[in-house]
């Protein structure tokens, strides 16, 4: 795609630009959709209809509307915040999530950056929301703020390394950081996927990232940091209007995203589960997006099942589950890489 | 060391029994109704908002009495026997114009008391239930339907028979002593009793206007019915004495019992 960009363009500068914005074309329409779908979902959960009104069919633009308003509302600073961190808080937070999509493979034909770390990147790059969420819940000066502020950098040390760990289960196996090569090796029929690989070592290993991952976006049973039903709205207690709609957008990317870690590394990207029957670049686009939207269905599933942890809860698991699981898990792959080879 | 793997598992399972309850319910029929689409069938003796056919109110003001949250106001005017307000539906004879019939159904508490004492049946409560207003004013439902108009000529027109019958009282006052000798020296005079109401029983023959008799015929009231067919020598004394529209009738009834019973549900 890049290639391509550039013979029609003839403008570097401008074809990164554009590669940069093409993300967003999937982002956007997400967040407004993924609201409204976790909305009806979580509503049929609990035998609800939920929104059925606004657009019509079943409530469809019910988000829509609701982003309308946002932008309507007051751009509202507390006078006790620190208002240039305050200010800055939702940007690094949405630059955040927003960043990781860089080394996304989205299909065969479009990957942001080929960069061989792809990887590493982006479990890097997508620590840095919590910056942007414990800024927001410094820089409000709200008891609520920095209480969710806290508990999510306590969060942090608990979920980062059993990701680091388990994704480095899956390195073990696939010798690369380089998120497309990951994908073409799992190129074949369902079986090719790395979750059915070393059964059942990297099995265990989606598993534990899975649930580390809903540590990392803060969903429910992980929303410490945000817990409607005792910290009001958490980090973003004091925003309103347009940064709390940034803040809310970076949430849906930053699920869309840990899920598409998920889809890559362990369900085989964005290859066709039936081999080279409907594969292509553009099947390839519909088989990541559409394994992504499964995984977050999970994660909504879960969301709507389980009641919020407790901190030490949280850790508990961290600490004293995922770890020592993923520890188990890369000793099992590295004796089993070590014995039989890759 | 096995406690722990123990509650690992049984943390894994039983999110797993977890997910799958949720994931029934997720095809379970919602429980929603789209009320203002979709409109639940009340029960059948359900109680909301209040309605009054006036048509059968006959203004008898039980409703009000019996309102705990006095939400009821009623306010009439008594008819002149020369107007027929109807009959209600259920064969009341309506004797009042109910000019004000307001019921306040922000105050009220649709307990249904005032639905049970009304003999006509007239005051219901309805199953419409959708009726909030902007103003507060508007709850106010006035079901009377006569005009001010309408309500300043009943009045005037009471205010006229009540001074008519004044002054008819005192002319049947000013005859008494005049009727009274009359009586006296003429026992036969018994049938005379023009006063065509006691012996109403039958024939009444004061089915024409001015109805009600007055004071006057009181005396005659000793008359036997058997009267009816005589043709009252004696009733003069009594015309005599009196106004003129009494003067007027007395002799015209007289003249119709021989012809037939008149109808006779004028009679009180």
């Amino acid at each position: 795609m890049k290639n391509f960009l550039l013979e029609l363009l003839n403008n570097e500068a401008l074809v990164y630009v554009l590669m940069a914005l093409v993300p967003l074309i999937w982002v956007i329409p997400f967040a407004l959709f993924g609201v409204w779908w976790e909305r009806k979902i979580s509503a049929h959960m609990q035998d609800r209809l939920g929104p059925m009104l606004t657009g019509g069919w079943h409530g469809w633009s019910q988000t829509i509307a609701d982003a309308v308003k946002l932008l309507q509302k007051e751009d509202l600073v507390p006078a006790a915040a620190d208002k240039k961190l305050f200010v800055l808080a939702p940007y690094i937070v949405f630059a955040g999530s927003y960043a990781a999509y860089a080394a996304i493979p989205f299909s065969a034909a479009f990957v942001g950056a080929e960069i061989n770390l792809g990887l590493f990147y982006v479990i890097s790059i997508s620590s840095l929301v919590v910056v942007g969420l414990i800024l927001a819940g410094w820089a409000s000066n709200s008891k609520w703020s920095l209480f969710g502020a806290m508990r999510s950098a306590a969060q942090i040390v608990s979920y980062e390394v059993p990701v680091a760990l388990s994704i480095l289960a899956v390195v073990m196996v696939v010798g690369t950081f380089d998120l497309q090569e990951i994908n073409q090796l799992q190129t074949g029929p369902v079986w090719h996927w790395l979750v059915f690989q070393k059964f059942p070592f990297l099995f265990l290993a989606c598993v534990i990232y899975f649930l580390a991952s809903l540590a990392e976006v803060n969903r429910t049973p992980f929303d410490l940091p945000e817990s409607e039903s005792e910290l009001v709205a958490g980090y973003h207690t004091e925003y309103s209007g347009m940064r709390f709609a940034l803040m809310y957008l970076a949430e849906y990317a930053n699920m869309f995203a840990v899920s598409a870690i998920v889809v890559t590394l362990f369900f085989g990207g964005w290859n066709s589960p039936f081999g080279e029957f409907l594969s292509g670049p553009w099947w390839g686009l519909f088989w990541f997006l559409g394994k992504g939207l499964a995984v977050i269905f999970v994660q909504i599933w879960l969301r709507w099942t389980l009641p919020r942890l407790r901190v030490d809860q949280l850790t508990y698991i961290g600490w004293k589950v995922l770890i020592p699981f993923s520890f188990a898990i890369i000793l099992g792959v590295g004796a089993w890489v070590l014995a039989a080879g890759q | 060391m096995s406690r722990y793997f123990r509650g690992v598992w049984d943390g894994v399972y039983t999110v797993l029994i977890g997910m799958k309850v949720t994931w029934r319910h997720l095809f379970t029929r919602a429980v929603t109704i789209q009320y203002p689409d979709v409109k639940v069938k009340l029960p059948e003796r359900a109680r909301n908002r209040l309605y009054v056919n006036m048509d059968d109110c006959i203004g008898c003001d039980q409703c009000a009495m019996a309102c705990p949250v006095d939400c009821i106001t009623i306010e009439t005017v008594k008819s002149t026997p020369d107007v027929d307000l109807g009959l209600t539906s259920v064969g009341t004879k309506k004797r009042l114009y109910v000019s004000q019939f307001d019921i306040d159904i922000a105050k009220c508490c649709y307990c249904g008391l005032c639905v049970y004492p009304c003999p006509t049946e007239c005051i219901k409560m309805t199953d419409v239930y959708e009726f909030s207003e902007y103003e507060r004013e508007n709850l106010v439902y006035r079901f009377a339907v006569m005009t001010p108009a309408e309500i300043d000529a009943a009045k005037s027109r009471l205010v006229a028979y009540d001074k008519e019958q004044a002054a008819k009282k005192a002319a049947a006052a000013a005859a008494r002593p005049a009727a009274a000798p009359a009586r006296g020296p003429a026992p036969a005079a018994s049938p005379s009793s023009p006063a065509p109401k006691p012996a109403a029983g039958g024939p009444s023959p004061a089915a024409a206007p001015t109805t009600t008799p007055p004071a006057a015929p009181a005396p005659a009231a000793v008359s036997t019915p058997a009267a009816a067919p005589a043709t009252t020598p004696p009733a003069a004394p009594a015309p005599a004495a009196g106004s003129t529209p009494a003067a007027a009738t007395p002799p015209a009834a007289p003249s119709t019992p021989p012809a037939a019973p008149p109808k006779n549900d004028t009679n009180p």
